[in-house]
């Protein structure tokens, strides 16, 4: 304990000069080192928010639905019948490159233990991932060993991978990211949060023993990488999901006796965070002895135990009084819990190595009081030159046909099969709509509703335009739910970008919480809490920064969901939304060109609500067949997506955009214009539902119709679109799966 | 009638069990948990999907040794009708109740998707109600359900019609592409010599209501029904076993 406090010390604890002093204000002597390790994890970026939360604060996060908004370790909505629906996301970036498998399966142990915590049910798993180019082999690596360490953890504790996306580009070569989402269900009187109170109040720890695994897991999360990285892997923890299974459901049932005051996972910075946090949220202090922490080491600090990362541990406040009821819960699980302390009066946290004081700090010094930073911004050079696009100077472009087969076989656009056949997507048979048919859909068992959600986010719109690419993140998500026949009704996000103490990552940063921020408002969607994953930078290349939003919508009759695909031939194909050809930041020129540039679509929130509104009620109504929105690859993968896993064509004219010379066919069929979603209805339903479309002022156009074994599309009249259904499908089905097994074939 | 769906721990589709049998057939359930000594009077037993005790070791490896394991096997010597699923399969293999043994896929993936598995012989408790030769559309959701045995063994349980489900195509045909993870003779499910005890690794229970995809597990529970109706006599020697 008497490590003398050297800036060498300062500067592996990822402390400035500046937060120190600040420490020996508030201390008012040298912190020991067990303090300082407390200091620098609370005072984390990953753990405080020191850069972004003055951004944070702007979001909008109430709402007549909100029942826990940010702070807590989950948000929740109502969700009616009693019951809330409790949910967030979570980045696992930094540990899922240095470790791929165990990086991104403890990132899913960690999100739904933020679940159960809440004392709710988790039901349904999403998943948000970027990789690099699969062309290369250390991507193609990356991504198995992260698909397989979220099939690895999820598959056991038995909770269904619904649904996600996957998008690639080389910025994520040496950052992946790694965002799990996670949902449950709770009853909504019945929700538990994570406080300490009650002096004398019993301090229990159960779960997984201590060990050294992931000691500065929050402070690597908070840097750069470098070459140096592969060094930093006895910073991932390893995962147990058949212990995190034990924990969950003796957990809940622990909760159901009314016995406990609160709750919290250890998740980044461990002991440190949850008894801190508990103690702040509690208006209470925490004392503890680290003596009595199970260990699975010899000979571990004071130091070492509160920094410890180790997997599957949670930290409960009981009702004095009611030990043994909790005890015997846990036996029942073969799980051991153990009182290491109590709740104190004095608002600190104090921690005692056999009786010896160690550490003792003012709760609110480490968690609300932890340094804030509004950080400089200033806007990217690289802005003015990549917002023009000047298509001539491309060239001619290619025929349809070939951009169609191109595009198809893009992995982001292409099935992700490979992927989602991994997951267990239908254990606790709630899942009403399978991965790849669109966003993921869970009934509520026991009542006639369902949830929908999405997670989206564009990194080459936000690259283009932060503020616009925030938006159409925000504006994509709720669409894929409302697709469904679902109301948004709340969001979380998980917001990756690059390292902020560079202005023009800031700015990025910052144009992004706002444009987020507008569009949730306009859209009536509170945000109820994320993360943010700074940082994600390797050898100073950062990645496209990333807001990704996970949306969750509710649909009233489960009955009325609707899906991707198309139904029956002769059913009317009709676009809502209009086509403005926009190019920029599209597959198209990415696939084609190797380019990100132009203008991130227009986006008119006033319009996507009419557009969603009418998806919701046309869903409810039982009037739309199939809804599927336009995305990446633009209308002509759309409309291929629709005939995709039925044996179904379709036959399409779409009226031609304005366009430079040459340029009408690619940017009518391949512009990423936002708002657009391709519905298909029954021929008697048609014109009640372009009625309706007329209503809302949605554009609606009917442009074709289900049937045959081609896809066929004109544009203007002309053919300029007409392939085997069979042979397109074929293309996009395998393309992901060809990477893998080609390397399969050399290995 | 009632079942007792037994609950390991690192079970994960006890609920998916339950909820079929209880809520969807309509029919009594309860859920025992593995260190209980009592079936609690129960007329047919399942042994859920899921990772009992991780998985850790082998699939099933530990749950063999459980308490309510004794329950199990003197039901089950007794005639009682015991299906094991998935997880509950590997079980029954690891507990010496079916033959033969599980490896790792043949794609060395977990795989979950829809599967078409022909019923091959209805004369058990969980296919009398099922048309001879019947097409199933259910669920797989495994990683090692790569069915493997001697090679007399095969051949003794083909002889004895103890092969109950087999992979296929859609319209019925035994073929290496229906076959998703490398089984010998496409098996998806076997049963004793008794025919009283049947193990598979396809999920009937996820696929018993339309909503969720398919409702053409709901078959295998509906004849549990069937049977006990017609054959009462079975259920109550292996209850009378079990009150000792």
């Amino acid at each position: 304990m008497t490590e003398p406090i050297t800036e060498a010390v300062l500067e592996r604890h990822g402390l400035t000069r500046e937060e120190y002093q600040r420490i020996l204000d508030i201390m008012g002597r040298t912190p020991t080192i067990t303090e300082l390790g407390i200091f620098s994890v609370m005072w984390s970026e990953h753990c405080s928010y020191k850069s972004s939360r003055v951004h944070l604060k702007t979001l909008p996060t109430t709402g007549p639905r909100v029942l826990q908004g940010p702070g807590e370790n989950a948000g929740a909505v109502d969700i009616g019948d009693g019951l809330a629906a409790v949910f967030k996301i979570e980045s696992h970036n930094h540990p899922s490159f240095i470790e791929p498998y165990q990086g991104a399966a403890t990132g899913v142990g960690g999100i739904i233990r933020d679940i159960f915590t809440m004392g709710a049910r988790p039901i349904a798993l999403l998943d948000s991932l970027r990789f690099g180019s699969l062309d290369d082999p250390l991507v193609r690596r990356t991504m198995a060993g992260v698909v397989a360490g979220i099939a690895g953890y999820g598959n056991s504790i038995g909770i269904p991978t619904v649904g996600g996306e996957i998008a690639f580009d080389e910025s994520y070569t040496g950052n992946p990211l790694v965002n799990v989402f996670c949902l449950g269900i709770s009853r909504a009187d019945e929700i538990i949060k994570g406080t300490a109170s009650g002096v004398g109040n019993p301090v229990y720890y159960v779960g997984a023993k201590t060990g050294r695994d992931g000691i500065h897991g929050a402070t690597m999360a908070s840097a750069e990488f470098d070459e140096k990285s592969a060094e930093k892997r006895p910073a991932v923890q390893v995962g147990d999901p058949f212990m995190e299974k034990l924990l969950l459901e003796a957990c809940l049932e622990v909760m159901k006796t009314g016995a406990l005051v609160g709750i919290q996972d250890m998740g980044a910075a461990g002991l440190t965070c949850s008894t801190c946090e508990m103690g702040a949220r509690g208006n209470a202090g925490v004392e503890i002895d680290v003596a009595l922490v199970p260990q699975r080491e010899t000979g571990m600090t004071p130091y070492e135990i509160m920094l410890s990362e180790s997997q599957e541990r949670m930290l409960l406040v009981v009702k004095k009084g009611r030990e043994a009821e909790v005890e015997r819960i846990f036996e029942k699980w073969d799980l051991h819990a153990v009182r290491i302390g109590e709740v104190t009066a004095d608002n600190r946290l104090r921690v005692k190595d056999r009786g010896v004081v160690v550490a003792d700090i003012p709760n609110r010094a480490l968690t609300d009081e932890a340094p804030v930073y509004r950080r400089p911004t200033a806007e990217p050079a690289y802005l003015a030159q990549a917002r023009v696009l000047d298509l001539e100077e491309l060239g001619s472009p290619a025929a349809a046909r070939d951009v169609f087969q191109r595009v198809l076989a893009s992995p982001t656009v292409a099935s992700k099969r490979w992927v989602y056949r991994q997951y267990d997507h239908m254990v606790r048979t709630n899942t009403l709509v399978l991965p790849g048919m669109g966003a993921g859909v869970v009934r509520v068992k026991g009542t006639t509703r369902a949830l929908a959600m999405s997670t989206d986010g564009n990194g080459r719109f936000v690259y283009l335009d932060p503020y616009r690419g925030a938006q159409l993140a925000v504006a994509e998500a709720a669409r894929n739910v409302a697709c469904a026949g679902a109301q948004p009704i709340g969001a979380t996000d998980c917001l990756n970008f690059a390292n902020p103490q560079r202005p023009e990552i800031m700015w990025q940063f910052a144009e992004a919480v706002r444009g987020m921020g507008d569009a949730c408002r306009a859209l009536g969607i509170p945000i109820t809490g994320g993360n943010v994953s700074l940082y994600n930078e390797t050898d100073g290349k950062g990645v496209l920064p990333t807001p990704v939003l996970g949306v969750v919508g509710l649909l009233e009759n489960a009955e009325r969901v609707v899906r991707r695909t198309f139904r029956a031939a002769g059913d009317v194909v009709i676009l809502l939304g209009e086509n403005r050809g926009e190019l920029g930041g599209s597959e198209y020129l990415k696939v084609m060109h190797g380019l990100i540039r132009g203008k991130a679509p227009a986006l008119d929130l006033t319009r996507e609500a009419a557009l969603q509104e009418l998806l919701v009620s046309g869903a409810a109504e039982g009037l739309i067949r199939s809804a599927h929105d336009c995305a990446e690859g633009g209308l002509a993968v759309t409309l291929a997506e629709c005939c995709f896993d039925t044996s179904l064509g379709v036959d399409a004219n779409v009226p031609g955009v304005a366009a430079a010379a040459g340029w009408r066919d690619v940017a009518t069929l391949f512009g990423e214009s936002a708002s657009r979603v391709v519905i298909s209805v029954s021929p008697e339903h048609a014109d009640r539902v372009l009625a309706m479309a007329a209503a809302k002022a949605v554009p609606a156009a009917r442009i074709g119709t289900v049937g045959g074994d081609r896809i066929r599309v004109s544009v203007d009249g002309e053919r300029v679109l007409d392939e085997p259904l069979a042979a397109s499908e074929h293309i996009w089905s395998t393309a992901i799966e060809a990477y893998f097994e080609r390397r399969r074939a050399v290995a | 009638m009632k079942f007792a769906v037994i609950v390991f721990p690192g079970s994960n589709c006890d609920h998916d069990a339950y909820h079929a049998v209880k809520h969807v057939l309509g029919e009594d359930a309860e859920l025992i948990w593995h260190k209980d000594r009592s079936l609690r009077g129960a007329d047919a037993v399942i042994l859920p999907g899921g990772f009992a005790h991780g998985d850790y070791l082998r699939t099933g490896a530990i749950a063999r040794f459980s308490p309510i394991m004794q329950e199990v096997k003197a039901f089950a010597a007794a005639g009682g009708p015991v299906l094991g699923i998935c997880n509950g399969f590997q079980i029954l293999l690891e507990a010496g109740l079916l033959p033969g043994a599980m490896l790792r896929n043949r794609g060395l993936h977990f795989r979950c998707e829809h599967v078409h598995v022909r019923v091959e012989h209805t004369d058990t408790p969980f296919t009398a109600a099922a048309a001879p030769r019947q097409i199933l559309r259910i669920p797989i959701a495994h990683g090692e359900g790569n069915y493997y045995a001697e090679p007399e063994v095969i051949e003794r349980l083909e002889r004895n019609r103890q092969v109950i489900f087999r992979y296929v195509t859609a319209s019925g045909e035994e073929t290496e592409a229906a076959n998703p993870n490398g089984s010998i003779h496409n098996i998806a499910g076997i049963t004793n010599e008794t025919r009283n005890v049947v193990g598979l690794m396809p999920h009937p229970e996820r696929a018993c209501e339309p909503a969720v995809g398919s409702a053409d597990g709901l078959v295998v529970f509906q004849s549990v029904v069937k049977a006990l109706t017609l054959a009462p006599a079975a259920v109550s020697a292996a209850a009378s076993v079990l009150e000792k």
